[in-house]
């Protein structure tokens, strides 16, 4: 070069200066904890996020290369190209054979929909046999993203994995070459549920996420809460936080038969064994109504649910605040809502509930100053100043975006880091 | 602003939620009435652990339990104020 001199652009330090001491015993290493980049907002207007533009117009955050499973036969063919192929994620499950009915219907609507998210590049899907492989293959080939299936009759694993590895790696190639571009909250799909919940959720994480969910439906994002079972003792309540007579009416409906068709027929007491948790009992919840209104804080103060949509159903009715008729069992809810095309998930936690899903990061938070000391690798924002009385709710809630936005950046959550993938499909009933 | 023992809900409220670990019996608690920023003082009888509830007045049998402004059920033992308020005495009015 003709200018030695020519002057380097260099990034701010994220660290002090200097080098740190190799400790003699770990016990006494000082961890590292570099400066984020780039994460102040500017002011409290409405934020903007860098996200992944897919070919049917949605953003998402993550950029995965999915290896799919059909069914619990393909698990070991996916997990096989898992391992070929870097930067790929095979995400194994247990179902898929002589499913029926509503129940062989979620189950490809959990797998196309789990493909079709936004926080996927492209899929390998693998099945037992072509028919219902192909199903699932032209079910996310619908949203214009790259899809290919094989099937392991009449092929054996060997040559699927040797044909799936060589196709997977393809889609990763061309995958990590997409960039990320500026798109506004608007375009953001965010669903909550908490879990380990106790009754500093209901105090202070809870409604840090109302507060969340009331500023993000005043900015036209798009928000999903669920746990049909965990609004029992608030349905009225919850009824009435519908945005029309009909939405509420809506809610009741499939309540009532959540109790009806499920609870009634399979209790064989009372639910007070599972409702609430142990782990909730331990934390201070004593009944499911007491759960149930903690619950409900989620969503705030201002925000009304606009429609009730199906497990793992995509909103069909813009922006907005939606219900899911969804278990309250954590990676079942997660994993339908992340199948209706969420893309980043925020859950709070009193006792410290570690789950994560392998396409929708999961953002945990707590209140619970003994969780914050005991399980900090989980916890990704810290709200336990509100039981100090040192933050607000509108302070909590603002520092909640913030860490929203971080993590649609790109930051990885805790779940990430540590590999919380718990990928549960919703049965509904024994296969044939 | 020290911070608080145990905090409420709203005004209409018949228990407190404990926020530090290490309450012991015949401890005088200070409490933060969420609802209308006010505080309140209550002395417990029985030690109460972190997130536990604490009976913010004398409640008897078949007596409603209000929290959230809410019925989140019933008493099923006499609670003395300041006592411990869990799944001992109080049960879901549901199941």
């Amino acid at each position: 070069m003709a200018k030695a001199a020519k002057k380097v652009k260099k990034a701010a330090r994220s660290v002090p200066a200097g080098s740190v001491q190799v400790p003699k015993l770990v016990e006494d290493m000082e961890f590292i904890q570099p400066t984020p980049r780039g994460t102040k907002l500017k002011g409290r207007g409405k934020p903007s996020f860098w996200g992944y533009r897919r070919e049917n117009g949605r953003v998402g955050v993550r950029n995965h290369v999915v290896i799919l499973p059909l069914d619990d036969l393909a698990n070991a063919a996916c997990e096989a190209v898992g391992h070929n192929i870097k930067g790929t994620l095979a995400i194994p499950h247990p179902y898929g054979r002589l499913q029926f009915g509503a129940d062989l219907e979620l189950h490809f609507d959990t797998l196309i929909g789990t493909g079709s998210n936004p926080n996927v590049a492209a899929v390998i899907v693998i099945g037992i046999e072509s028919g219902w492989t192909q199903r699932v293959v032209d079910g996310i080939a619908k949203t214009g993203k790259p899809v290919a299936g094989f099937s392991i009759e009449q092929n054996g694993d060997h040559k699927v994995i040797a044909a799936a590895s060589k196709q997977a790696k393809e889609f990763v190639h061309w995958a990590t070459e997409l960039r990320r571009e500026e798109a506004s909250v608007d375009e953001l799909w965010v669903s909550v549920k908490c879990g380990e919940s106790d009754t500093t959720s209901g105090l202070a994480s809870n409604p840090t996420v109302g507060n969340f969910i009331d500023k993000m439906d005043a900015w036209g994002a798009t928000t999903c809460f669920g746990e049909t079972s965990e609004i029992t003792g608030a349905e009225m309540v919850c009824a009435s936080r519908g945005a029309t007579k009909a939405v509420g009416d809506k809610f009741l409906k499939t309540f009532n038969a959540y109790m009806d068709e499920v609870i009634e027929p399979h209790k064989t007491s009372d639910l007070s064994d599972s409702q609430p948790t142990k782990g909730n009992i331990e934390g201070g919840l004593t009944t499911i109504e007491e759960k149930a209104f903690g619950n409900l804080e989620k969503i705030g103060k201002k925000a009304k649910y606009i429609d009730v949509l199906e497990p793992a159903e995509a909103p069909g009715k813009g922006p907005g605040l939606y219900f899911m008729d969804t278990s309250s069992a954590a990676a079942e809810c997660v994993t339908l809502q992340a199948a209706a095309g969420f893309v980043v998930h925020l859950f709070p936690t009193g006792q410290g509930n570690v789950v994560g899903n392998p396409i929708e990061p999961v953002i945990k938070l707590t209140a619970n100053p003994r969780t914050v000391r005991t399980m900090s690798e989980h916890i990704d924002y810290d709200c336990s100043g509100i039981m100090r009385r040192e933050m607000n709710l509108d302070q909590a809630g603002d520092g909640l975006i913030d860490m929203c936005i971080r993590t649609c950046n790109g930051r990885n959550t805790a779940a990430e880091a540590l590999g919380h993938r718990q990928f549960v499909l919703t049965k509904l009933y024994r296969s044939a | 602003m020290a911070a608080p023992h145990f905090l409420v809900h709203e005004k209409a409220d018949s228990v407190g939620v404990i926020v530090v670990e290490g309450v012991e019996a015949k401890s005088t608690l200070s409490g933060w009435l969420m609802e209308t920023d006010g505080n309140i003082r209550v002395k417990s009888i029985d030690a109460i652990p972190l997130g536990h509830k604490v009976a913010l007045k004398n409640i008897k049998k078949g007596d409603t339990i209000t929290k959230y402004g809410h019925d989140i059920g019933k008493a099923i033992a006499d609670i003395a104020k300041g006592g411990h308020v869990h799944v001992h005495n109080v049960k879901t009015k549901r199941w």
